[in-house]
């Protein structure tokens, strides 16, 4: 009896340790150790910090239950000079939650992937300093622009209204041979340079009511896209009486009511506004006859 | 392909905090647009009611005209000089916004935007306290 008994607690105890070897639950455990180990560094990290910073940041995911409904969560993340949005974005991303989405690409200004609605304004995510913000720092998506999820929103009708302007170099005539240059005088150059600065974070769209009003409003950013080339002079006249035909269409230029959202949120210093009121009067220009 | 949430026009109007000057003299440029219309219907209503001779004045006095008593009635409420007030505020504003716009749209003083419109706003104050005397002045 007293074998028996041995025996069965043996079989019941190699019966447990089996179950426990399982490799479902050793990545558990591991997932249990890693979440502890990154919970006890952030705390380190925090009490090291000399400050911390507090994000409100939107969330929203239509696909999981009873996170349909738009809320925002707070993250509080160590502050170091030097820090941007997109930084303290990535941090709370990889510290707290990794379900927290955003776009993001080159950290540098120049891919326009990462533009938030942050503290009530259209900003690039990487070129916004953490220091130059009031807490909480409120990090939304754009606004006017349907959310897919968390940061992210629908682009699509942004570059559709890009596309619409034909933003393709198209001269009349190429140079002989073909590694020739297609020359262009500095003054030109300077002329539309501001215009080519343009990096399609669709942080002008966002800001501009109208746009928000008139869905098939052109957009500044698509404007300002028919500006850099029917003002370069490498483009023939007929090419730019076609973009002029284009831009001076009803939801074209006329719809800008000169608010200088755009202008003021361009994180590129593009002075779309400015851009606009010329190509309304390039398009009445072009239309006055005296007969 | 998820759900999309649209945020919808009660959010966007909920920002007026954040709007900036340009954005304000548009909705100020729309509003008082839109005040002065109404102002121009309410013209048009109370001048083709008072043609003709006051049935009432012209029995006693004899020919007085309905113009000058419905104007002279107008002028004794309180009110309507409040709103004379009011209604000059709004045309000098529409006004310099306009001269502003103007500007704006030959490309001029684009960079200066924004302090137009304060210089706006201050010179359609200082013209409206300046009125007051005039308008008010009897009154009360």
């Amino acid at each position: 009896m007293s074998t028996l008994e041995t025996t069965t607690e043996t079989e019941t105890e190699e019966v447990e340790q089996e179950r426990e070897e399982t490799p479902g639950d050793r990545r558990r455990e591991l997932k249990r150790e890693r979440a502890a180990e990154r919970e006890r560094r952030v705390e380190a990290e925090l009490d090291d910090a000399e400050n911390t910073r507090r994000l409100k940041v939107f969330r929203y995911d239509p696909e999981v239950e009873g996170k349909e409904e738009p809320r925002f969560d707070d993250f509080v993340v160590p502050y170091h000079k030097g820090m941007t949005i997109l930084d303290a974005l990535i941090y709370a991303r990889d510290q707290y939650d990794s379900s927290l989405t955003f776009r993001h690409s080159c950290r540098q200004a120049v891919c326009g992937s990462d533009a938030l609605f942050v503290n009530g304004r259209q900003r690039l995510g990487c070129k916004t300093q953490l220091g130059d913000l009031d807490d909480p720092i409120r990090i939304e998506p754009l606004p006017h622009q349907e959310v897919v999820k968390d940061l992210v929103v629908d682009m699509q009708h942004f570059y559709d209204q890009m596309h619409a302007v034909e933003p393709y170099f198209d001269p009349d005539d190429l140079p002989e041979g073909e590694l020739a240059e297609q020359r262009q005088t500095p003054e030109n150059r300077e002329y539309v340079k501001m215009a080519t600065r343009c990096i399609w974070c669709g942080a002008c769209m966002s800001s501009c009511n109208i746009a928000a009003g008139d869905n098939e409003y052109l957009g500044p950013a698509a404007i300002n896209k028919a500006y850099r080339f029917a003002m370069d002079e490498r483009e023939g006249e007929d090419r730019k009486q076609e973009r002029l035909r284009i831009i001076e269409q009803e939801h074209g230029v006329w719809r800008c009511q000169t608010q200088f959202s755009c202008t003021e949120v361009c994180p590129k210093d593009i002075p779309l506004t400015e851009h606009i009121q010329e190509l309304k009067r390039e398009s009445v220009k072009n239309n006055l006859k005296f007969w | 392909m998820s759900q999309s949430y649209d945020r919808g026009t009660v959010e966007d109007f909920g920002r007026w905090r954040e709007f900036s000057a340009g954005m304000w003299a548009w909705i100020f440029h729309k509003f008082t647009g839109w005040v002065l219309v109404g102002y121009l219907f309410t013209h048009i209503a109370v001048l083709s009611t008072s043609i003709g001779v006051d049935p009432a004045s012209s029995a006693v006095a004899g020919q007085t005209d309905l113009y000058t008593t419905t104007l002279r009635g107008l002028e004794d409420l309180l009110i309507v000089r409040f709103l004379e007030v009011g209604l000059l505020a709004v045309a000098v504003f529409h006004i310099l916004n306009g001269i502003r716009l103007l500007f704006v749209d030959l490309g001029l003083g684009l960079e200066v935007q924004d302090k137009s419109f304060y210089a706006s706003l201050v010179l359609t104050g200082a013209i409206v306290v300046a009125s007051i005397p005039t308008f008010l002045g009897g009154a009360i």
